[in-house]
């Protein structure tokens, strides 16, 4: 894609539940990127507005989780005149490939609301060459 | 202002260009000198003043402008997705390109009191109405 590109709103996509949650309150999918270096699988994803401790980032039997929760206290002495994008709780899952990563060295790193998740490839996978002899 | 021998009509006419934008502008409207859509805005009052709040995941502080004149603001920048070389693409949602919105506000800001502050891809501006556009209470005697 050219830098130049015009760049449009991207709608934002809720995450549909299996199980309602008990507040009435609104969870998003981060836009994220994926893609695959020699040694690692690296996460990419937008989560606006959400600070660093706010992030939970867990993996359980090949299946990665992050939650990114929103700080709402710093909204309630505000009063809506003009709304074009909603706010919520950011949720996304992946399931990995069987033991591909990993999980002891996996590292997180968020910078203008974005956070950078570097899973490292387990020794089992990554390329090995095979000399000739 | 111009005061003095002003046409008595055109004072009438401006009134009524002011009338008319009050009804017609629903908060926030677009100036032609804008181009897109892009960053998603929200505003929120907050005492007398206003506050906008608006979405910029991963524009760096640098690739970021904020204009303010009269009661009209301009965000403009660029935003830059970056990848590592030699890498193989799985998934790819985020989009990068350049924006440039102009809004305008139904009420006069203090154009040297507006704060704007970057912090985890959101930036807050503070926007404080003009002194001149304060309602004030006039007594009655």
């Amino acid at each position: 894609m050219s830098p130049a590109q015009e760049l449009e709103v991207q709608l934002k996509r809720e995450v549909e539940k299996k199980e309602e949650p008990t507040i009435p309150l609104r969870t998003y999918l981060p836009n994220t990127d994926i893609f695959e270096t020699e040694s690692a699988l690296m996460v990419v994803m937008e989560m606006p507005g959400v600070r660093k401790e706010d992030i939970d980032i867990t993996v359980e039997d090949d299946v990665l989780s992050v939650l990114g929760r929103i700080d709402f206290s710093k909204y309630e002495k505000l009063q809506p005149v003009y709304t074009e994008y909603n706010i919520g709780n950011y949720r996304r899952t992946f399931t990995l490939a069987a033991s591909s990563v990993d999980e002891h060295k996996i590292s997180a790193d968020v910078k203008e609301g974005v956070l950078t998740l570097t899973l490292p490839k387990a020794e089992r996978i990554k390329p090995r060459k095979i000399q000739l002899t | 202002m111009a005061l003095g021998f002003a046409d008595p009509l055109d004072a009438l006419f401006r009134f009524q260009r002011a009338l008319d934008q009050q009804y017609e502008s629903d908060w926030l409207e677009d100036v032609t000198t804008g181009t897109g859509a892009f960053p998603p805005v929200n505003v929120f009052r907050q005492g007398s003043n206003f506050v906008a709040i608006i979405e910029l995941a991963g524009v760096g502080k640098n690739d970021l402008s904020v204009e303010v004149r009269g009661n009209t603001l301009q965000i403009s920048g660029e935003k830059v997705v970056e990848y590592v070389d030699n890498r193989s693409m799985h998934r790819r949602e985020r989009v990068a390109g350049r924006f440039d919105r102009s809004i305008s506000l139904p009420v006069q800001l203090d154009a040297n009191r507006v704060a704007a502050e970057y912090r985890d891809g959101i930036l807050c501006l503070s926007l404080p109405r003009a002194e001149s556009d304060k309602p004030k209470s006039i007594k009655v005697n």
